[in-house]
C-alpha cells in the first residue's frame, strides 16, 4: 500500500514542469513487499550469530517459542526492550529541516500556502506574480491531487513552476518539496511559494521547511473555520482573509472569524484582501517585503 | 486519512530499529499520542492494522497511550489540562496560552526479538 493515505500501489506522485508529458515519478514510501524481503535476510544472519552467543540464553530460548517459523528448531530469540521515544514524524521533520537549511543558505523565502479548496490561493499567486515580480524573482510549487491546471495558470502569469501531483495523497510532504526544488532550480534571494493541496486537515501535520505558513480563508466560508480546523490555524503564522469584496452580500462575520482564530492562536496576524478588486493587497506585499529583508 | 501515512512511518522506523538491534520481529510496541496531535486513535488503530501486514510488526502487541494535552498561561503562568486549542486560562481567563504538551505522536518503546 502507498504511504499517502492508504491509496493503492498505482498512487504514484509525479513532479513535473508545464509541458512535460511524464516527469520524475517518485514513490517516497516503502511498500510491504520490500519488508518481507528484509525479514528473510535477517533470519539468515541470525543463524550465523547463533554459534557465538550461547550460554545464559537458555531461558529466553524456552520462553520465546511458539512462533510459526518453519522447522527451524534452533531459533534463538533474545527478547529485549528498546526505549525509543522517537517522534513518528521525524523523517518528514528531518527532511523539512534540510529544506529549511537550503532555503536559509540561499536566502530563499519559502512560504507554505494552505487553505480549503476554492479559497483563491492560485488567484492570489497569479496576482502576486504580476505585482511583485519586479521586486523579487518568484517561484511556485503547485500541489494538487491531479491535473496541471494550476501550473499552467502560474506559467501564464509568468513564474517558473513545478506541479506536484500527489495522486490520491491529501498533502505535500518535505520529500516532495526537496525533489521539486531541485527541478525548479530556484535562484538565490528569491521568493518561493508552495501552494499546498486544498485541505485544512492533513497538511497541518507536515512541515515542509517553510519560513512561514500562510492560511487563507475566504468570506464565502463559515466564520467558524478556525475552531473547526484548529490544527491548521494553530500552526499558521498569518491568516489571509480573501474575497472581502463580497462582504456586503454575505452573512460572514469578519470580526467573529478573527476572534475564533485568535482563540486558537493568539499570535496569528491577519491580512484582509480582495484579489478581485485589489483591496488590501498592499498590506500583503508589505508583509512579503518585510520578510524578504 | 493522514493516519495511514503515519502508520507507514511507524512501520518504517520499526523495520530500521529491528535491523539495528539485530532482531527479527517486534513483539510489543508502545505508542504515545497526544490528545491534540491531530491523530484520531481509532483511525490510527485501523491504519496500523493494515500497515503492519507482512512486516516486522505483524504479530506485535500494540499499546497506545493517550497523552493529555496541557497549556500554560502566558499571563499568569498557570498550567492546566485542555481539550482543544481554544485554551482559555482557567485561572485568569486569558487567551494568551500556549500548548506545552499533547501534540506528540511518538513510538515510546519496542520489544524486539
Amino acid at each position: 500500500m502507498c504511504g499517502t493515505c492508504g491509496c493503492g500501489e498505482e498512487g504514484t506522485v509525479s513532479i513535473r514542469k508545464p509541458g512535460e508529458d511524464t516527469g520524475e515519478h517518485t514513490h517516497s514510501h516503502s511498500h510491504a513487499h520490500d519488508h518481507q524481503g528484509h525479514a528473510h535476510e535477517h533470519s539468515h544472519q541470525h543463524k550465523h550469530a547463533h554459534s557465538h552467543a550461547h550460554e545464559g540464553h537458555q531461558q529466553h530460548h524456552e520462553s520465546s517459542h511458539g512462533h510459526e517459523h518453519g522447522g527451524n528448531g534452533h531459533h534463538h530469540r533474545h527478547e529485549r526492550e528498546i526505549q525509543l521515544e522517537i517522534d513518528v514524524m521525524q523523517k518528514n521533520n528531518l527532511l523539512a529541516e534540510r529544506n529549511r537549511g537550503y532555503f536559509e543558505a540561499k536566502q530563499i523565502l519559502a512560504l507554505n500556502l494552505v487553505s480549503s479548496p476554492g479559497s483563491g490561493k492560485t488567484s492570489l499567486l497569479e496576482k502576486t506574480i504580476k505585482d511583485f515580480k519586479s521586486q523579487k524573482k518568484i517561484y511556485i510549487i503547485e500541489g494538487d491531487q491531479q491535473t496541471m491546471n494550476d501550473a499552467d495558470r502560474i506559467e501564464k502569469a509568468g513564474a517558473p513552476v513545478v506541479q506536484v501531483n500527489t495522486g490520491s495523497g491529501c498533502h505535500l510532504d518535505a520529500d516532495m518539496i526537496n525533489k521539486a526544488v531541485k527541478i525548479l532550480e530556484v535562484e538565490d534571494h528569491s521568493l518561493l511559494f508552495i501552494e499546498n493541496v486544498g485541505n485544512l486537515v492533513c497538511p497541518s501535520l507536515f512541515n515542509l521547511g517553510e519560513q512561514k505558513r500562510v492560511v487563507i480563508v475566504s468570506t464565502t466560508e463559515g466564520e467558524d473555520k478556525p475552531i473547526k480546523y484548529p490544527n491548521m490555524f494553530q500552526s499558521s503564522d498569518v491568516c489571509i482573509i480573501n474575497k472581502t469584496d463580497l462582504l456586503p452580500y454575505l452573512d460572514f462575520d469578519l470580526e467573529k472569524m478573527k476572534e475564533y482564530a485568535l482563540r486558537v492562536n493568539h499570535q496569528l496576524e491577519f491580512i484582509e484582501i480582495s484579489v478581485k478588486n485589489g483591496e488590501g493587497l498592499n498590506k500583503w506585499y508589505a508583509w512579503l517585503k518585510n520578510l524578504s529583508l | 486519512m493522514h493516519e495511514m501515512s503515519i502508520a507507514l512511518n511507524i512501520v518504517e522506523i520499526c523495520e530500521d530499529e529491528v535491523k539495528k538491534a539485530g532482531g527479527q520481529v517486534v513483539n510489543r510496541i508502545e505508542l504515545e499520542i497526544g490528545t491534540l496531535s491531530g491523530v484520531i486513535p481509532d483511525a490510527m488503530e485501523f491504519a496500523i492494522q493494515e500497515a503492519v501486514k507482512e512486516t516486522v510488526l505483524q504479530q506485535a502487541e500494540r499499546k497506545i497511550h493517550l497523552k493529555q494535552a496541557k497549556a500554560r498561561c502566558q499571563e499568569c503562568d498557570h498550567t492546566f489540562d485542555i481539550d482543544d486549542f481554544v485554551a482559555v486560562c482557567i485561572s485568569c481567563g486569558s487567551f494568551k496560552t500556549e500548548v506545552i504538551q499533547g501534540k506528540e505522536i511518538k513510538i515510546k518503546s519496542l520489544v524486539v526479538s
